[in-house]
């Protein structure tokens, strides 16, 4: 029985989808309501960030939908159902190394940590290695990797990984602590012990609130390509991606080669401006060729692709069926009222990408501003952050693709390990090069992000019940209200007050804009501790109560003794 | 369609900026729910106030509690006879300030003990609150489930307190001090830090220098919280108010059951009440478990003296997620997405310190209310504005002096 129970409907499961790929192959959108105005929610960021798509599977509450994989014959539903125990949890262990992340730098690094004879252990949250990048379903291993941009690359760092690596996949970190001699890594499978910690922890797809942005069928670029690269799945059948940056290309070419109709791709900035940048499109011409082959696919596919327009609202009744575009100013204003409606079934909207912080600031790593208009870990040319002994590598050090990310791993990784044998030096002719590889790289991305900076056209677009915050369905008003009435000054202030970020999501996907709108409506610049605000996370994913008192050996021993419910809840 | 935006920055109601008045008549150092309190009930009395913090409103110790609004917890005494008074104005305030925007709820408290000698105890509490004027009711063991329907089910009983409220503490803050500006022509000034009390030929205060600016006042409140020593050393004097810190869990957000919240009540364990009341700066923990407007579950309390420490210690989360889930049992599967630390303003004596300091005139205090501060405030508010105006204050005042401890 290949297919799995959604409340009571037979929906066909196929090998590797998520259980989001399959409801969504099977036309549902939306499987839960929020709590207070019942709003519908299905997938959006596509990608463990959001937390819009839980489901309940077989009575355990509370899953994303998106992560999760589908198995026949599991029954799924909406609302929340009785609890049921959760699985057990894998052995404690140690490690020398443990990388957290199995993306292009994640992987990187723990095959140069384990290269260097180090006890090596790579945590990665999903299901399957290779990050966003990677994506793939296990079929394409060996087949040439339909069409993944570097698919040989990514083989063999998995071969290196597979022989000489522990690789614990689907386990996520809930809570990093620095100890007196080392780093403890609580995850859903166990304890892990770490002498040195590499974070690879990657992003997400930055979003930021306009009309309509919450309506099933609206998703982020990385959704709609998790779908369609982890599931096999197209987002829909007439498609409009918009956004910001170079990530929008292969999205939409991607959906177009699966048969899908793009109606459009609208980019806010204008790539023109990258002449201004030529010596970092010298220091990466490689990026120029790709960028011409994606316009060449484009052209192929008879996509219309529109620079300086934005999506402003989406509109549709209970899903989204029509988009209204705008022409933005140089500046990414907005230039006038909407010229364009485009029909669609679905919309990809994003604005560049968000560093998963949250274990880095647990960890007590300093940030630094970054020039995406967001914050990263602070690192040196090594992937050294402020903390001896903790690394950091990839996207979580500022975006800047899976070229640069797989540099910063392997320097990450070599560092690493080399600090743990200080005397065998590692091979400097080769770490010179990649440095300077980096630093092009680096080059590149910091003009990528000037051109394809998110536009304050969403500013102007907010109307007074336009959700900032999904989760708390904290609307535009309210945050105006924190600011304006109650005499709010800073982020945390605006979210102790008017709740934007304080649900699920912990502000991953409400974050950016609520910092942006803070320092708006105060009259005063963005600051690197706005956007900071919501970059701690205490519980870097949430904990079941029961798993958190069993975190602490002497608790758990404890109130199995003095608990006489421990054993009845266990 | 509105411009919602065109509607910012300079015509805001509360204007929370950097521009000091030249003068005033009083400088109420802390945002907080204290210091707003003061500017409120101040400026209600017709003095010219000013409110200064270095941060943003309710930005220090509270946004980081529950909002207790407790009587449950305290023995016949002078903090219980200026809760009770304090809860009685709160619920005025709730008229004036919107009870539901500032998330005031009459739930009550749910007392409850594992053991036949934990209940014993609590019941000689509830005597003696009893004679104090404190409404409290024994329920039988077979009735808890008539409070809580998903209590544990083997605990030896317990007591409700009808009068224990809560309140959104940071709301509230942020409420009284609109109100306070609004209403009554307070100003308030984030982000500016007061960097000296200035002084006239006799000692007496004469005003503030801040780093923006100074300001001429004839009175300064000393509303700042865990950090009131360092207020009152910058007027010369000792305040011997320390730091006690405590960690919150905060769980995912709970659906309603039968229209109403999975947890009624503010219910915690009868050890609750000893630890309240201890001295020792080492770790204590109890349960203490309530649900909020927004479906989320707030799990303490923990306390421990550690100065300002602001790491996250697994141990005490352990503890609480343990000492939760013993009495809720369904919470063993229900998930905690955050948790937040804050430092209690702690006094030796366990005692506020409200009123004038008769060390410098002109200087006043209102701080150390360990964890009852959100409780506390409006009665506290009152004092000052009485002591202030020269007008007899509505409860004794003598407990709560300043110079107790020199």
């Amino acid at each position: 029985m290949n297919s799995l129970d959604y409340n009571g409907r037979r929906v066909p499961v196929r090998p590797d989808q998520t259980v989001a790929a399959a409801l969504w192959a099977a036309g549902v959108r939306d499987w839960r309501r929020t709590r207070f105005a019942g709003r519908p929610r299905g997938l959006f960021c596509g990608i463990g960030a959001c937390y819009d798509c839980l489901v309940t599977i077989d009575g355990v509450p509370d899953q994303r939908a998106c992560l999760a994989p589908a198995v026949p014959g599991t029954v799924v539903s909406g609302p929340a159902s009785p609890n049921q125990p959760a699985p057990s949890s894998a052995p404690d262990t140690a490690a020398d190394v443990v990388v957290v992340g199995a993306g292009p730098a994640g992987l990187a690094a723990a095959a140069e940590a384990a290269l260097a004879r180090r006890r090596v252990l790579l945590l990665d949250s999903a299901p399957r290695a290779g990050g966003q990048f990677w994506r793939h379903r296990a079929a394409d291993r060996g087949a040439g990797g339909h069409g993944h941009r570097h698919w040989r690359l990514f083989e063999s760092l998995l071969s290196i990984v597979e022989e000489r690596v522990t690789y614990r996949p689907a386990s996520t970190v809930w809570l990093a602590q620095a100890g007196a001699d080392g780093f403890t890594l609580h995850t859903t499978t166990g304890r892990v012990d770490a002498a040195r910690v590499v974070l690879a922890t990657g992003a997400y797809d930055r979003a930021v609130p306009f009309p309509g942005w919450d309506l099933p069928g609206v998703v982020t670029p990385g959704g709609a390509q998790s779908l369609l690269k982890g599931s096999g799945v197209a987002v829909g059948q007439r498609v409009v991606v918009a956004g910001a940056g170079p990530f929008l290309l292969p999205v939409a070419v991607g959906l177009a080669e699966a048969g899908v109709r793009v109606a459009g791709v609208f980019e806010a900035g204008d790539p023109a401006r990258y002449l201004r940048h030529p010596a970092a499109l010298r220091g990466a011409a490689g990026k120029l060729g790709e960028a011409a082959e994606y316009a060449a696919r484009l052209a192929r596919y008879r996509i219309p692709y529109r620079t300086r327009h934005a999506v402003v609202t989406a509109a549709g009744d209970g899903r989204v069926s029509q988009v209204e575009v705008a022409r933005l100013t140089p500046d990414g204003a907005l230039a006038g009222a909407p010229l364009l409606r485009v029909e669609c079934d679905a919309l990809a909207v994003g604005y560049g990408f968000t560093a998963n912080l949250e274990l880095a600031v647990a960890l007590g790593c300093a940030l630094r501003r970054s020039v995406d208009s967001g914050v990263s870990v602070a690192v040196d040319t090594d992937g050294r952050t402020s903390i001896a002994g903790v690394y950091a590598a990839g996207e979580v050090t500022g975006v800047g693709g899976a070229d640069l990310a797989v540099v910063e791993g392997r320097l990450a990784g070599a560092a690493a390990a080399a600090s743990l044998a200080p005397s065998a030096a590692p091979p400097s002719r080769e770490y010179a090069r990649l440095r300077s590889r980096a630093a092009a790289l680096r080059a590149f991305a910091d003009a990528m992000h000037t051109v394809h900076a998110p536009p304050v056209a969403w500013l102007q677009g907010l109307r007074e019940q336009t959700l900032v915050c999904r989760c708390e369905e904290v609307e535009f008003a309210a945050v105006h209200e924190a600011v304006a009435e109650y005499g709010a000054t800073d982020v945390r202030a605006v979210r102790g007050l008017a709740r934007p970020g304080m649900g699920w999501c912990q502000g991953r996907i409400c974050g950016y804009a609520t910092a942006v709108l803070t320092a708006h409506l105060c009259g005063r610049a963005l600051t690197e501790s706005d956007l900071a605000a919501f970059a701690g996370r205490p519980f870097a994913a949430p904990v079941r109560l029961a798993d958190l008192a069993a975190a602490d050996p002497a608790v758990a021993a404890d109130s199995a003794v003095a608990d006489p419910q421990a054993g009845r809840t266990a | 369609v509105t411009a919602p935006l065109a509607r910012t920055g300079a015509q805001a109601a509360v204007r929370a900026d950097a521009s000091l008045p030249g003068t005033a008549d009083v400088v109420v150092v802390g945002a907080g729910v204290v210091g707003a309190a003061c500017a409120y009930y101040a400026a209600r009395a017709g003095l010219r106030v000013a409110v200064l913090d270095r941060g943003a409103v309710a930005g220090g110790t509270s946004s980081s509690g529950e909002g207790n609004l407790l009587v449950s917890d305290k023995s016949p005494g002078p903090e219980l006879e200026l809760t009770q008074h304090s809860l009685g104005l709160w619920r005025e305030l709730g008229s004036t300030l919107d009870t539901d925007r500032i998330e005031l709820e009459p739930k009550g408290g749910l007392v409850v003990a594992a053991t036949a000698a934990g209940l014993d105890a609590l019941r000689e509490l509830a005597v003696e609150q009893f004679t104090a004027g404190v409404d409290a009711v024994e329920v039988e063991p077979e009735d808890l489930p008539r409070y809580e329907p998903l209590i544990a089910a083997d605990l030896a009983g317990g007591f409700h307190y009808p009068q224990d409220m809560q309140v959104q503490p940071m709301r509230a803050a942020a409420a009284l001090l609109r109100e306070a500006v609004r209403a009554h022509g307070a100003s308030l000034h984030c982000g500016v830090t007061v960097t000296g009390v200035l002084r006239g030929g006799s000692g007496e205060v004469s005003g503030v220098s801040t780093s923006a600016g100074s300001l001429s006042a004839r009175s300064v409140v000393n509303a700042a919280g865990t950090w009131a020593a360092s207020v009152a050393e910058l007027a010369g004097v000792t305040l011997p108010i320390a730091p006690r810190r405590g960690f919150i869990l905060v769980t995912q957000p709970l659906p309603l059951a039968d229209g109403q919240p999975p947890i009624r009540h503010k219910v915690y364990s009868a050890e609750y009440v000893a630890n309240v009341a201890s001295d020792s700066g080492d770790l204590q923990t109890s349960a203490v478990v309530e649900g909020t407007r927004a479906g989320t579950v707030l799990i303490g309390a923990s306390r421990e003296r550690v100065g300002f420490d602001r790491r996250l210690s697994l141990p005490v989360l352990s503890r609480l997620a343990a000492q939760a889930v013993a009495l809720f049992p369904f919470l063993a599967d229900v998930s905690a997405i955050r948790a937040y630390r804050g430092f209690r303003p702690y006094s030796p004596d366990h005692l506020p310190v409200i009123g004038a300091d008769p060390r410098v005139p002109g200087l006043l205090h209102a701080c150390g209310h360990e964890g009852a501060g959100i409780g506390l405030a409006p009665a506290t508010g009152q004092l000052i504005a009485a002591a202030l105006t020269g007008t007899s204050a509505p409860v004794d005042v003598h407990p709560f002096r300043p110079e107790r401890f020199s």
